[in-house]
């Protein structure tokens, strides 16, 4: 066991030599792995902070009611019942067109203006919270509750706020596919970097085959190779994006104080940060295993 | 040991470098393959270690088909064997002692176990001095004995030998055939291909002549053979005997 260990040790020593054998192009692909992997991760993160920030802003989705100044009594009670039976509505608040007034007065201050208008110019209204929070049933539960008869106008409150979810979902989507591409072409680097070292180890590739060497044992050093040069890369990705936060904090901070907001740039979580290495790590092993398969299939003819 | 039954070989160029081939090389047997240039002794040695395969005919080593194994099964078949290469394949990026290293770390032996041994190897082939060199500053007759130390360093049972004095002056080559012979007193089973009929003239050692890829003549056994057949079971080596602690 130990034994096991020490040899698989000697490996990656051997492993990471090789990585910094010529210490510029070992540089340069570790460089191009961590900027190839920043990039989309620095763009997850900004995009968990705005989501994070819209959350906090929007709050939980209402939908304000507004009823015809004409309703009747008699629309009005069953309205007040078919909301109340509504299996898509979890709570409906009715606001009185006087309470609705005096809470208008509070908030603006403006009472010596509304005092002036002599008559309420207020309708009745109901609060609507839904079940379904999503946008589309919030869309369809606005549609449906404004052909009501007694509604004048129903109005979906936190409507930018989804507006802004789909263009979140949106940049979400650009992101992953630009992660894709990024990551083909790690897988690409680490290929090519494995094909170069295979070519000038030909020679012990062809002899540890002949005198009894497993594909197992040929490939092991290059796939350790690979993982490592991924894991080094990671580490310069987070790196990357450690420093640009720091860069980005300062400025932030004014921008905030500015708009009396507590929003601070979260940075990248433990777990987040651990599947960043995890999945550099990845990448590169399997770059090198593609290389590595590709040489010992064409070896076997 | 060593069982070829009607073998043919034919390279894909469409060469026929075997035909037809068939003999028997007993446990403990040592014995010397001839023939000119092109006979196909080069292919012979390969299709025992299966680096190339027959196009009909099988060839056993230790009663299993080697002409049959899986592409997974060779490596083990091929650490049983001990190979000297024609073209010695020694690797010229690493000294003479990590070139006796690499079976026994393809093997996955720990350190001071496969140092122990290497230096053993080296020993017995008179190259223990050197092991900082690289092999390309030895001389020809120094490469070919570490080529015989690699293909010993792992304890084989069976030692293939391809035109090993090929180059060397007589003296060079009889000291070879010497290493040889002690592994032959040990029990280990030898295949050795030479066109050298110098080494071949004092020697009561059974030569199989391959002419054109066909099996020419091969001279019986020596009776004095049967006793090494008895020993091949003794645990002493002579890669070892020497330098193995007590
Ligand atoms: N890979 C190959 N492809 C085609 N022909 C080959 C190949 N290897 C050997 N030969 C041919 O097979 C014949 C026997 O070769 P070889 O076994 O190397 O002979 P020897 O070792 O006795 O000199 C030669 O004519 C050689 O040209
Ligand atoms: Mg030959």
């Amino acid at each position: 066991m130990m034994h096991a260990l020490a040899q698989k040790f000697s490996t990656l020593l051997i492993a990471f030599r090789r990585i910094f054998a010529s210490p510029v192009a070992g540089i340069l692909n570790i460089l191009v792995i961590g900027i190839a992997l920043s990039l989309p991760t620095g763009m997850y993160l900004l995009l968990q902070n705005a989501q994070g920030l819209v959350a906090q802003i929007s709050g939980a989705p209402q939908i304000s009611l507004f009823l015809a100044m004409d309703t009747t009594q008699e629309e009005a009670g069953k309205l007040r019942k078919q909301l109340g039976q509504h299996n898509r509505i979890a709570n409906a608040e009715f606001i009185s067109r006087g309470l609705a007034l005096e809470k208008l007065k509070e908030s603006t201050g403006l009472e010596d203006v509304i005092a002036g208008l002599g008559n309420n110019p207020l309708p009745d209204a109901y609060i609507i919270t839904p079940k379904q929070t999503d946008a589309k049933s919030l869309e369809d539960l606005r549609n449906e509750l404004q052909r009501l008869p007694a509604v004048e106008h129903a109005q979906l409150d936190s409507a930018w706020a989804y507006k802004m979810e789909a263009l979140l979902e949106f940049a979400r989507i650009a992101v992953l596919i630009l992660a894709s591409l990024l990551s083909l072409g790690l897988i690409a680097i680490t290929f090519n970097t494995i094909r170069l070292q295979i070519l000038t180890q030909d020679d012990e590739i062809q002899v540890s085959g002949l005198i009894g060497a497993t594909d197992a044992f040929i490939r092991r050093p290059f796939l350790y190779f690979g993982a490592m040069q991924g894991l080094i890369g990671g580490i310069a990705a987070w790196l990357i994006i450690a420093i640009s936060l720091l860069f980005l904090k300062a400025p932030l901070a004014t921008l905030s104080q500015l708009y009396a907001s507590n929003f601070t740039l979260h940075p990248l979580s433990m777990a987040d940060s651990f599947s960043l290495l995890l999945f550099s790590v990845y990448l590169g092993w399997l770059g090198a295993w593609l290389s590595v398969g590709r040489h010992l299939s064409r070896m076997a003819h | 040991m060593i069982t070829f039954n009607q073998v043919s070989k034919r390279y894909s160029s469409g060469f026929e470098a075997l035909k037809q081939v068939s003999f028997e090389l007993e446990k403990g047997e040592m014995a010397f393959l001839t023939g000119h240039s092109g006979a196909g002794k080069s292919t012979l040695l390969k299709l025992i270690a299966a680096i190339e395969r027959p196009n009909s005919g099988s060839v056993l080593v230790n009663n299993q088909n080697v002409s049959a194994l899986k592409r997974a099964a060779l490596p083990y078949l091929r650490r049983n064997l001990g190979i000297i290469f024609q073209d010695h394949k020694l690797l010229f990026d690493r000294n003479v002692f990590d070139n006796v290293l690499l079976p026994l770390q393809i093997c996955g032996f720990d350190h001071r176990e496969s140092s122990k041994r290497v230096r053993a190897a080296l020993d017995k082939v008179g190259l223990l001095k050197r092991e900082k060199t690289n092999p390309i500053a030895l001389s020809g007759g120094e490469q070919q004995r570490l080529c015989i130390a690699r293909a010993i360093v792992n304890r084989p049972s069976i030692l293939l030998a391809d035109e090993p004095t090929g180059n060397l002056d007589a003296e060079y080559a009889q000291e070879i055939m010497n290493i040889f012979k002690s592994f032959h007193q040990v029990g280990v089973t030898l295949l050795i291909s030479t066109h050298d009929a110098g080494v071949l003239r004092d020697n009561q050692i059974r030569v199989i002549a391959l002419k054109q890829g066909e099996i020419q003549t091969s001279t019986a056994t020596p009776i004095s053979d049967e006793q090494h057949v008895e020993q091949t079971c003794l645990p002493t080596h002579p890669a070892t005997e020497e330098n193995e602690p007590a």
